[in-house]
């Protein structure tokens, strides 16, 4: 094959413009290679700080609350003596606040979101379910503090007034239970706590609630109604056995809230460090307790009580927020998302 | 290690191969789904993989690029040449195949940006152009696409003002913009309606004289109209692969009879 | 149809009751909204007055003042906060939807984040006094800052990763198809097209944490003065409100109840903002 000289040059030329291609490309493949690694690395280590956080909140609370419980041991968690003159600590009074508050305020939320979620699925017509939703949802946003500051203000006064002589009067005087309902008519206490407290998870539960309920297939609900069934046939023996997981779930998440909430419940809660039955009067939550005594906390083992009772509180709450996602999971794993 | 991209030095005769697979494998995860697979892709020629649903015609064409890739669990064993090199193995750039080997899908993907942008997004990453030059790339590219009337005014509004139809004419400027060697189309009509779909398939017999095409198609009709080879696939293996005119008139399997004339698939 | 028979009537009666006590279920939540926003507009519309945002915090038992230091403290650490959360809360939702979908470490952090959003803030406050301000020994609007952004964080994460994980499996390959690499394949494609719903997550972040106070109580505290100084005691809406409201004097109570209108209604806007405006399209 005879070589002419321009077809040769042409082959120079062409080889060079080829060589210089591959190289610009090879740079650009390896910038690419690089940036793709940076990427991978910054998210991660993003991602990463949500766990540190926690480690580091488990950990700093430890160490606080270490000393106190070198002190008392684990008998803390049972002492009902709360004296920060006598550097005396025990956690009873604040764990009794704590669950006292957000299990009234469970068993009053409960029914109404599930109330709630029923309307929104089942029985508002369509146009409405968008604005009513927001309008469920929009409790959920009010701040905790304007709760507490409308629970002590306005709720507990006409509590006090109208509600809490009636109960006294009426359950207040069965045997057992009446004990409960004893006690100064005062409006705020752990049973006010309680409501203010429902009412602030209402749109967490209700919110849950109405997810769960949109996943039943139509299907199984119209093999219930083609039956003669009517709607509230439909909700108990089809929707609630098929959602159960999800409605515990959300139940459990709406305890996980009601345990945390500080700022409602430290309004209402009267902030006296006592233990009684009756659910009229003033008491404390751990969060009460953190919120009012942690600034002006003197001694070293007062603070380090304080650290011992939130270290409780996370605890508590960990445990509940975790049972309740893993009851969501299985919702979801229904719904075939999973 | 990148792949070799010389520029041939002798113009290549029409019937020369682009891709050659010879015993492609394909699992996903536990199952195989492409058995033994052999055949080749021919340069600016136009191969229509057909087959009923399930066979392993659109696995097969997303082996060509390596997007499984993206799938932990699903992995190919075999050979692909590509120009001599076969992709399958570790050392290849897979993006800068894929900047070689393009791919439009079934349904049209516009991306959340403005006309303009989705054809330049993919020519920005390999080359630096500037303004003009890019105007001018993006008017090729569209207008390669038959696209260009509808969209010159406006190049400034987002991809999904587009219809289903042009959309997709959008994907394919999009394709041919960054000037690759293969085109794959993996049933780029089937959500589309018949007029969109005659656009489409006349953009295809332009395309071929740039481009080699590879086409994934449940249509047996669009096959025999628009492609130069056909390979009908049936449960993961290739029963029979040729020219598509001899394929439909004369098919040398029973099976590829049986499919073309309705009896079954 | 035969409504005569007493078993169908029964029945019939049992459903009745049972949507009766729905719609009063609903009832009870509407009216309990409408009520605390009636008492917010009762009680804190007399304390609006351009006073409110010229004059600064009172010291105890004097007239007059307003708020123009709480809530520019407030702004400042709220703004600050939305600031350094929303890059980490977006790309750490990123890092999920693009690497952390099957693998350990991914589904470890997204159980993690969901117990982070419910958590008791006031152990957050607790943990941010604890490692910085006893180490520093002041509070400052830092601090307030770091408590703030822990809780705004996961909210980000959460509604980033969720979006993220929307975007069709067919957009992405598009985009890997032209020989993308992954950094701009999650940006430039998967972030755009959930734009709005990260918006939205961002917006509900910042409502969030506008109305925290347990987290600020020991990290930024309270300054009765008007101070731009973010490394020193800085005052805040919500912290001056608890103070105010549970004060015996008449005119913080008024304060309170005007800074509490404000906070809510700001909250408000902010929520009904974000699901209006930025109604997310779901990417088809």
């Amino acid at each position: 094959m005879s070589a002419h000289p321009s077809v040769a040059l042409d082959k120079a030329a062409s080889a060079a413009h080829a060589d210089k291609q591959h190289a610009a490309l090879s740079k650009t493949m390896r910038n690419q290679r690089i940036q793709d690694f940076i990427f991978h690395k910054v998210t991660l280590l993003f991602a990463a700080s949500v766990l540190i956080a926690l480690v580091g909140i488990i950990i700093s609370l430890a160490i606080g609350a270490a000393p106190a419980f070198a002190e008392f041991g684990p008998a803390f968690i049972s002492t009902v003596e709360w004296d920060p003159v006598d550097d005396k600590f025990g956690a009873l009074i604040a764990i009794w606040g704590t669950l006292a508050t957000s299990l009234i305020a469970l068993a009053v939320a409960f029914p109404i979101s599930f109330g709630i979620a029923l309307f929104l699925t089942e029985i508002c017509p369509v146009w409405l379910r968008r604005p009513m939703g927001t309008a469920v949802e929009l409790l959920a946003g009010v701040p905790s503090i304007i709760y507490g500051m409308w629970g002590l203000f306005v709720f507990a006064p006409l509590f006090a007034d109208h509600v809490q002589p009636l109960l006294k009067s009426t359950i207040g005087q069965l045997p057992v239970i009446g004990q409960l309902f004893q006690g100064p008519t005062m409006g705020i206490g752990i049973l006010t706590a309680g409501l203010i407290l429902a009412v602030m998870i209402i749109p967490f539960i209700s919110s849950v609630m109405r997810d769960v309920f949109e996943i039943v297939p139509t299907v199984l609900k119209e093999s219930a109604y083609g039956l003669g069934c009517t709607k509230w046939e439909v909700v108990r023996k089809v929707v609630l056995p098929y959602t159960r997981n999800g409605v515990v779930g959300g139940v459990m998440l709406g305890l996980g809230r009601a345990l945390g909430e500080t700022m409602a419940v430290t309004f209402v809660i009267g902030n006296a460090h006592e233990l009684s039955w009756s659910l009229f009067s003033a008491g404390n939550s751990i969060s009460s307790t953190l919120a009012n005594e942690f600034a002006e906390a003197a001694s070293p083992l007062h603070v380090s009580s304080l650290f011992a009772l939130a270290l409780i509180l996370f605890a508590i709450t960990f445990v509940v927020l975790s049972a309740a996602k893993l009851m969501l999971a299985g919702m979801s794993r229904k719904e075939g998302t999973k | 290690m990148t792949l070799a991209m010389a520029t041939p030095t002798a113009a290549p005769s029409a019937k020369t191969k682009t891709i050659e697979i010879a015993g492609l494998n394909f699992f996903y995860g536990k199952t195989q789904s492409l058995k033994n697979v052999s055949l080749d892709i021919h340069d600016k020629q136009v191969t229509a993989f057909i087959g009923p649903s399930g066979c392993g015609k659109s696995t097969l064409l997303r082996t060509l690029n390596r997007m499984y890739d993206l799938y932990p669990g699903q992995r190919a064993e075999g050979q692909i040449n590509y120009r001599g090199r076969n992709i399958l193995e570790p050392g290849v750039d897979v993006n800068a195949l894929r900047a070689k080997i393009g791919m439009v899908f079934q349904k049209p993907t516009p991306f959340p940006m403005s006309i303009y942008d989705n054809i330049a997004f993919g020519v920005r990453l390999y080359e630096n152009l500037s303004k003009g030059e890019m105007d001018e790339r993006v008017e090729w590219a569209l207008k390669k696409a038959a696209l260009w009337e509808e969209a010159k005014d406006k190049l400034n509004k987002s991809g999904l003002s587009l219809s289903g139809g042009q959309q997709q004419r959008l994907c394919i400027a999009r394709g041919v913009a960054v000037k690759p060697d293969v085109l794959l189309l993996d049933e780029p009509t089937s959500a589309l309606d018949p007029i969109s779909t005659a656009k489409i398939e006349e953009l295809i017999s332009e395309l071929k004289q740039d481009y080699t095409i590879t086409i994934v198609t449940h249509n047996m009709q669009q096959a025999a109209r628009c492609s130069d080879y056909t390979a009908y696939m049936y449960l993961g293996e290739l029963v029979e692969f040729g020219e598509t005119d001899q394929l439909f008139m004369n098919p040398a399997r029973k099976e590829t009879q049986d499919y073309i004339t309705g009896r079954f698939g | 149809m035969n409504t005569t028979n007493p078993v169908y009537r029964k029945r019939l009666l049992a459903h009745r009751i049972g949507i009766v006590l729905s719609v009063g279920a609903m009832a009870i939540g509407l009216a309990m909204l409408a009520w605390i926003l009636w008492t917010l507009l009762a009680n804190g519309f007399g304390a609006l007055s351009l006073n409110m945002f010229t004059g600064d915090t009172p010291a105890p038992g004097s007239e007059g003042g307003g708020l123009r230091n709480a809530i520019f403290g407030s702004l400042m650490m709220v703004g600050l906060s939305t600031l350094v959360s929303t890059p980490i809360g977006i790309l750490a939702g990123i890092y999920l939807a693009e690497y952390g979908e099957t693998n350990r470490f991914g589904q470890i952090t997204r159980f993690v984040t969901d117990i982070m959003l419910s958590a008791p803030s006031i152990v957050i406050g607790l943990f941010v006094y604890a490692l910085y301000v006893a180490n520093v020994k002041h509070f400052s609007g830092y601090a307030g800052t770091i408590a703030l952004s822990l809780i705004a964080i996961p909210v980000v994460v959460r509604t980033t990763d969720n979006m993220l994980r929307l975007v069709p499996n067919s957009l992405l390959e598009a985009a890997f198809a032209l020989g993308a690499p992954r950094w701009k394949v999650a940006m430039l494609v998967r972030l755009r097209a959930v734009k709005a719903g990260v918006i939205t997550g961002v917006l509900l972040a910042l409502a969030r944490i506008s109305g925290e106070t347990a987290p600020l109580l020991f990290t930024a505290l309270n300054n009765q003065f008007f101070s731009s100084d973010m490394n020193a005691p800085m005052a805040n809406l919500p912290v001056v409100i608890y103070q105010f409201a549970m004060s015996p004097y008449d005119d913080w109570r008024s304060l309170a109840w005007g800074g509490a209108l404000l906070v809510t209604f700001t909250v408000l806007f902010l929520n009904i903002l974000s699901r209006t405006v930025f109604t997310q399209k779901t990417p088809r």
